[in-house]
């Protein structure tokens, strides 16, 4: 009876702001959530005749200073380090030029160059691999017969089983098959750049190139810094599929493709006469991890927050 | 009438139905062998389900690359099917020792195997037995007997001889001489290192000095090997980097390569898709006074999921793999593995056969890295796999190779 007597000006509990809120919770916990925790709660182990016992860090010791793991962990590292420099340098810089002829007004059959530049990304990794494995493939590929023709066609190497040229090979198809999906975040964010702005620049004198240059391109950073991370992030998950399908959990010539993704799943599920370990695995899968998350965090904390969103 | 017997009939068809759907019992088998597929269910499983109606076995395979991670995860999961088929020494011992592979030593037909079959399959000191052992392939060579005719080429015998051969189909220039490649890695270590290896670290006795410690890696009978991979470079067709396991097979059973280092289990394949003659020949002795040894690899093996439910049924269906009966249709429904029972089998195959005759003129050994020397991190079975790849890309020499594989070993392993 106390509570009547409470001033009653106290807003009420909006309970559906859980029940609305409820269901991605709860998903999110059940599949991200719990599964990042039980596999760093796991790395934290290691296997032995009772079972296994909890022997802190000692894993991550291992895999940085055993030089069995070691050498691996940081050939992946450096791959991985290389993977992203080349998204960055090529695959972004291609999206957005691209992106920039496409968003200009009086360019006919942008919507067909559109989707045949976006098609790709829509393709199963697995079909890209196998496709380009055979266009690339000194046996049987479309590719010496296309460079004779050429009059190039002793340049040809078979490039996916060379340790010197695999891995940017395989980043080069990857570029093929990803480049819409950056590319499509830069039209977005240029086609939303205000016509205004632009008239008012042209009345001040500038040309298309400086305009792109001067007005656009500032308008439009957040979106850089967006699709930045996102190639990040990529490098480190989505690199896996590509590299397995075309070069193999091995990841060869001589691990010159191996990825973190590509040594996780050796190091979990095992590979042919090597056994599977499962306590090393969730170790190598939380250094992924902690890799992604302090890229993040440096992003969060020093990309974004300098980031100005003009507003028209 | 005709409607009374419809509804008899059609009682009796329901009948069975219900009948069969209540008593029998289905186990499943695990295999790499996908290729077999229609071997086990068209010839061997019907044979074993007429005399055992009241079980039902499904023979479901993964491939072989994927087997060993994708059955693993499987057991750990607790989905995995009633009979594993069981990949020899090191790798089905760990999952004997996790528990994931029961005891069958109570089979009575074991008897039926020889000691060697089934040391593959039992712990170090032989007191317990995880799988029954079913079958083995020989390694050797297949060559395009047309074009040997054609160009007027002996099989050889001996290693200058198998160079000798090489350079003429290389001069020659109608044949790429040898199809393999290494992208694939595996088929360097498999087909290359432990394929010629025995002749040169002589069989039994150079594998069992390694796991003994009388011998190293970096000896020299094992570095020849290595020698003889970068050999064989300047074999190999164009691209051969890039060239994975199944470019290698087309390329030989399309007719474009004359020499394949290979084994016996291509056989049924390749005497589909190759329209040409095939022959065998055993990997090559070093020189005309020296004995000749083969990889004659106990293979496969076939137990019991130590979590399976139905335990009986899988008892009788292992038993009934000891039976001559199925190493008779095993032989020859599935030419090139060979029954490792003592039962005494005729091949029919002409090929496999050829393979089988090496076995009277060659000592016989396994795979180098398979017992023992595979169980720590790294596995030296995988090791060889890159290290043999980089030792024919050229990325690696055969005396740095030796030395980085013992180094390796010498990182867990202690004789």
């Amino acid at each position: 009876m106390a509570n009547t007597e409470r001033p009653t000006h106290r807003r009420p509990i909006r309970w559906y702001i859980l029940v609305f809120l409820a269901p991605a919770t709860l998903i999110y916990t059940i599949f991200a959530i719990y599964p990042i925790l039980e596999s760093l709660r796991l790395s934290l182990f290691q296997a032995n005749e009772n079972g296994a016992t909890f022997e802190g860090l000692a894993n991550y010791a291992r895999l940085i200073q055993e030089p069995y793991w070691a050498e691996q962990f940081w050939n992946a590292f450096k791959n991985n380090v290389l993977l992203f420099l080349m998204h960055m340098l090529i695959q972004n810089p291609i999206a957005l030029a691209l992106a920039a002829l496409l968003s200009v007004p009086t360019l006919k059959g942008a919507a067909v160059y559109r989707t045949i530049l976006f098609l790709p990304t829509l393709l199963s990794v697995v079909v890209v691999g196998f496709i380009w494995q055979l266009i690339l493939s000194p046996l049987w590929g479309v590719t010496p017969a296309f460079m004779n023709f050429l009059g190039v066609g002793s340049f040809f190497k078979p490039w996916l089983g060379l340790e010197s040229s695999a891995l940017v090979t395989v980043t080069l198809i990857s570029i093929w098959q990803y480049v819409g999906i950056p590319l499509m975040l830069f039209y977005a964010a240029l086609l939303n750049v205000p016509e205004e702005t632009i008239e008012a620049a042209r009345i001040d004198g500038l040309n298309g190139w400086w305009i792109f240059w001067k007005v656009k391109l500032p308008l439009i950073l957040p979106s850089l810094g967006l699709v930045g991370i996102l190639t990040y992030i990529g490098n480190f998950t989505a690199s896996f599929d590509l590299i397995y399908s075309i070069q193999g959990g091995l990841a060869g010539p001589d691990y010159s493709t191996d990825v973190m993704g590509t040594f996780l799943f050796r190091t979990f599920f095992g590979f042919q006469a090597q056994l599977g370990d499962v306590y090393m695995g969730a170790t190598v899968a939380s250094a992924l991890f902690f890799i992604i998350l302090i890229g993040v965090a440096l992003y969060l904390f020093g990309v974004q927050r300098r980031l100005q969103r003009y507003e028209s | 009438m005709a409607i009374n017997a419809m509804r008899s009939g059609l009682l009796a068809v329901g009948m069975c139905l219900t009948g069969t759907a209540a008593a029998q019992t289905v186990i499943s088998i695990e295999s790499w062998r996908a290729e077999d597929q229609a071997i086990w269910d068209d010839l061997i499983l019907p044979v074993f389900e007429a005399q055992n109606p009241d079980i039902d076995v499904q023979f479901k395979p993964t491939t072989a690359t994927e087997y060993n991670a994708a059955l693993n995860a499987r057991l750990a999961g607790g989905t995995a099917g009633d009979i594993i088929t069981c990949r020899p020494f090191d790798n089905a011992l760990a999952m004997y020792e996790a528990g994931s592979l029961a005891e069958i030593g109570s089979i009575a037909g074991l008897s039926n195997f020889s000691d060697v079959a089934k040391a593959a399959w039992s712990t170090d000191s032989g007191d317990a037995k995880f799988c029954v052992p079913m079958a083995s392939v020989i390694h050797g060579f297949m060559y395009n007997k047309d074009a040997f005719a054609e160009l007027e080429i002996e099989v050889p015998k001996t290693e200058s001889d198998f160079y000798a051969v090489l350079d003429k189909i290389k001069e020659d220039g109608t044949y790429i001489p040898m199809a393999m490649g290494t992208k694939d890695q595996w088929e360097a270590a498999t087909m290359g290192y432990t394929n010629v290896g025995p002749s040169y670290w002589a069989g039994e006795e150079g594998r069992l000095a390694l796991i003994s410690g009388d011998a190293k890696l970096t000896d020299d009978v094992y570095v020849q090997v290595f020698e003889q991979m970068a050999k064989w470079t300047s074999y190999l067709g164009n691209g051969y980097q890039a060239q994975g396991y199944t470019d290698s097979q087309n390329l030989f059973t399309l007719g474009r390569a004359a020499i394949y280092p290979t084994g016996s289990w291509e056989i049924t394949g390749f005497q589909e898709n190759a329209d040409f003659e095939l022959g065998a020949f055993a990997p090559p002795r070093k020189d005309a006074d020296s004995k000749c040894y083969i990889s004659d690899h106990t293979d496969i093996g076939i137990g019991m999921n130590a979590a399976t439910e139905n335990k009986e049924a899988v008892m009788k269906f292992l038993e009934w793999t000891t039976s001559a009966e199925f190493a008779e249709i095993l032989t020859n429904a599935a030419p090139g593995f060979f029954s490792l029972s003592t039962h005494d089998i005729k091949v029919e195959n002409a090929l496999a056969q050829e393979f089988v005759a090496m076995r009277g003129e060659c000592e016989p050994t396994i795979r180098l890295a398979h017992q023992i020397l595979s169980r720590g991190e790294p596995a030296l079975g995988n090791q060889l796999w890159t290290l043999t790849a980089n030792v024919i890309n050229g990325s690696q020499t055969p005396e740095d190779a030796a030395k980085e594989a013992q180094a390796n070993l010498d990182g867990w392993f202690k004789p």
